[in-house]
């Protein structure tokens, strides 16, 4: 059968085109407009080049919260996705316990970021706080307005408190998915319980924990209301992550140019290192092996 | 390699079965001779999959013991068994190659490199994927697959029994055959034990030495192809084996004659038959249409013409009646009675078959 060409077709994908320009490619072109563009004020704006580009990736400032902002990402990676792996093996298979760990799993998952900030920014006061009280009582330095271990160690032990579970809830639903057959030919087989893992859960999880992988990484590389509610980027700097940088520059400082500067190039690094972890993760298994 | 004995084995999926309806697998004491090759046949949910794998130790039964050459292993776990077993859809290790699949059982326990080369080899040439062992197992077809299950089913040599549960379902007819007959042939090589389970009569047929009826969970006959055919025990068989299956009728007996809604049928042999629900049963190959006024009177249906032979399908009253005509047979519009070989016939009380009066039970005949 002969296909009926119509060009005028094309007038079809106009209000999704229309509705994209609206709400993205126009505000998106704005903030590049800003990058390339400096002012002083009354509205007036000087062509400004690639300079605020030049000098963002000059600055120290930049370079500190960018090197933040990775150690954080990767230590919070490595501490959540073994540890929902190993929740997700241990939680029961079925019936009534199955359902109360679901629940409780998915309880931390619906506070909202700054309620959780909020919780730990009183849970780790010394002087009014459970754990702040509870560890000044048992003799252990920590203050975390004060010591930037102490910082890192509260934001840190509070993402995982937030974000574990979604790792668990995926490696789980990953584990479900596998037909008992595999483990009764394991047993057959007579593999160790290391080998199931290896060569039967591992494999079957792959796909979930990439999702896991990659959501946990670009929501903790953008993270910001809850370092900024417990400590606000201190002491000094040792807690501000990008977004609180960001944030800083473009509403504190009202540095718009520098700002804009900044989001593009945040939006690049998230965007390569999605990239990368998605390349490496889906050709993982294609490396070993003909 | 081992004889396999059950004794007094029952098992019920629910955790307080009541009554004997509770039960999956309804008591069963029997032997597995070490070094034959059985076929488990029955309907689907008819417990053959639940005895496979109280054998193989994947359940554990709710009464009763399995040895293994009278040795107790009912608390023993699968691995400690030493049982190979395949299950009816493919199970490999996606990230392993061919090869790492086959070699596995052998790994685990420990044999050295020498050996699992020379015998993954070996199956490799069995199952026909010599040329694919260096692929990874995630990309192949279904029926490869299946073919690297069976091949990780025998790669061990020293297994006590080799279990296959419906094996063959996802593999193509040519492959199948070629299949079954590899594993006949690893079988005379071996001599494992081998219970194979499956619903295809044929199959079962083909494959064992000895074919083990189950119905409703419970075993109704064990015997050879030709015991089965004959003188199926219990009316289940009859129906399950044999295509199409045995003819039964329900009839009053008396002596060595039956009746049948008012006509007289020689039975060939004395009978005293129990209480209750009374039956004969006829093979449609042991039956034969006539046109002189002799036999049951019937009305014909239908011939179906398969090839070797013709299908009659004819009414009796309210029931059917197949005839197994020959191929050259002429099947008049005079044919209107259905005559019985009186050799062939066989009593049921309550499903079950009836000795006629002066024989000896045979050994195969009774089961359960």
């Amino acid at each position: 059968m002969e296909k009926t060409v119509n060009q005028k077709a094309w007038f079809l994908v106009l209000p999704v085109l229309l509705l994209v320009a609206f709400s993205a490619v126009i505000p998106l072109m704005t903030v590049v407009n800003y990058s390339v563009q400096d002012t002083f004020g009354n509205n007036q704006f000087y062509w400004a080049g690639l300079e605020w580009f030049k000098e963002l990736l000059e600055s120290e400032r930049l370079h500190n919260a960018l090197g933040r902002q990775i150690a954080f990402s990767m230590i919070i990676l490595a501490i959540e996705v073994p540890l929902g792996i190993f929740v997700a093996l241990n939680m029961p298979k079925k019936g009534f316990w199955a359902s109360v760990c679901l629940v409780l799993m998915a309880l931390p998952l619906l506070i909202p970021w700054n309620v959780v900030g909020t919780i730990w920014q009183i849970f780790g006061r010394v002087d009014i706080g459970l754990l702040g009280y509870t560890l000044d009582a048992l003799g252990i330095a920590y203050n975390y307005t004060q010591d930037s271990f102490a910082a890192w160690a509260t934001v840190v032990v509070m993402d995982v408190w937030h974000w574990t579970s979604l790792v668990a809830l995926l490696a789980y639903a990953g584990l479900q998915s596998i037909p008992d057959a595999y483990y009764q030919a394991a047993k057959i087989d007579q593999a160790s319980r290391w080998k199931v893992f290896r060569y039967i859960e591992l494999p079957k999880m792959q796909g979930v924990l990439l999702i896991a992988i990659l959501l946990r990484f670009m929501d903790s590389f953008m993270i910001y209301t809850e370092p900024f509610v417990v400590t606000g980027g201190g002491p000094g700097n040792a807690t501000t992550f990008l977004s609180i940088d960001l944030v800083k520059m473009a509403l504190g400082q009202f540095d718009l140019g520098p700002a804009a500067a900044f989001s593009l190039m945040y939006f690049l690094v998230i965007l390569l290192i999605s990239w990368v972890f998605y390349t490496v993760m889906t050709n993982l298994d294609k490396r070993d092996g003909v | 390699m081992a004889k396999i004995t059950l004794d007094n084995l029952a098992h019920s999926y629910l955790p307080n079965p009541q009554s004997e309806d509770d039960y999956a697998l309804k008591e069963l004491n029997h032997d597995w001779v070490d070094g034959e090759a059985y076929a488990l046949l029955g309907a689907s949910g008819c417990g053959k999959s639940t005895l496979l794998n109280i054998i193989s130790g994947l359940l554990h039964p709710s009464q009763g013991r399995i040895l293994f050459n009278d040795r107790d292993v009912t608390s023993e776990p699968t691995a400690a068994r030493n049982i190979a077993q395949v299950f009816q859809f493919p199970v490999v290790y996606d990230t392993m190659t061919v090869r790492d699949n086959l070699a596995f059982p052998l790994r685990n326990r420990g044999a050295d490199a020498s050996y699992i080369q020379d015998r993954v080899q070996h199956i490799a040439k069995m199952i026909g994927m010599e040329g694919e062992l260096n692929h990874k197992a995630r990309g192949l077809t279904a029926d490869a697959k299946q073919k690297i299950s069976l091949g990780r089913g025998m790669v061990r040599e020293d297994v006590n029994a080799l279990l296959f549960d419906e094996p063959l379902t996802v593999i193509d007819p040519h492959m199948k055959w070629e299949l079954r007959t590899q594993l006949k042939s690893l079988h005379h090589e071996f001599g494992h034990t081998m219970i194979y389970v499956t619903h295809d009569q044929t199959e079962a047929l083909t494959f064992a030495d000895k074919v083990v009826v189950m119905y409703d969970g419970r075993v109704v006959q064990i015997g050879t192809p030709q015991e089965l055919f004959e003188t199926p025990a219990h009316t289940f068989v009859g129906y399950f084996i044999g295509s199409p299956g045995m003819n039964v009728l329900a009839a009053t007996v008396d002596g060595s004659t039956a009746y049948i809604e008012g006509t007289e049928v020689d039975l060939g042999a004395g009978y005293s038959v129990p209480d209750g629900k009374v039956e004969i049963g006829v093979r449609p190959e042991f039956a034969s249409l006539s046109s002189n006024g002799t036999g049951l009177p019937i009305k014909i249906r239908r011939v179906e013409d398969v090839g070797r032979h013709k299908i009659v399908r004819a009414d009796f009253f309210e029931n059917e009646i197949n005839v197994i005509a020959g191929e050259g047979a002429e099947i008049g519009a005079d044919m209107n009675r259905v005559t019985f070989e009186a050799a062939h016939i066989n009593v049921y009380a309550n499903d079950w078959r009836v000795e006629p009066m002066g024989t000896q039970a045979s050994p195969a005949g009774e089961a359960a």
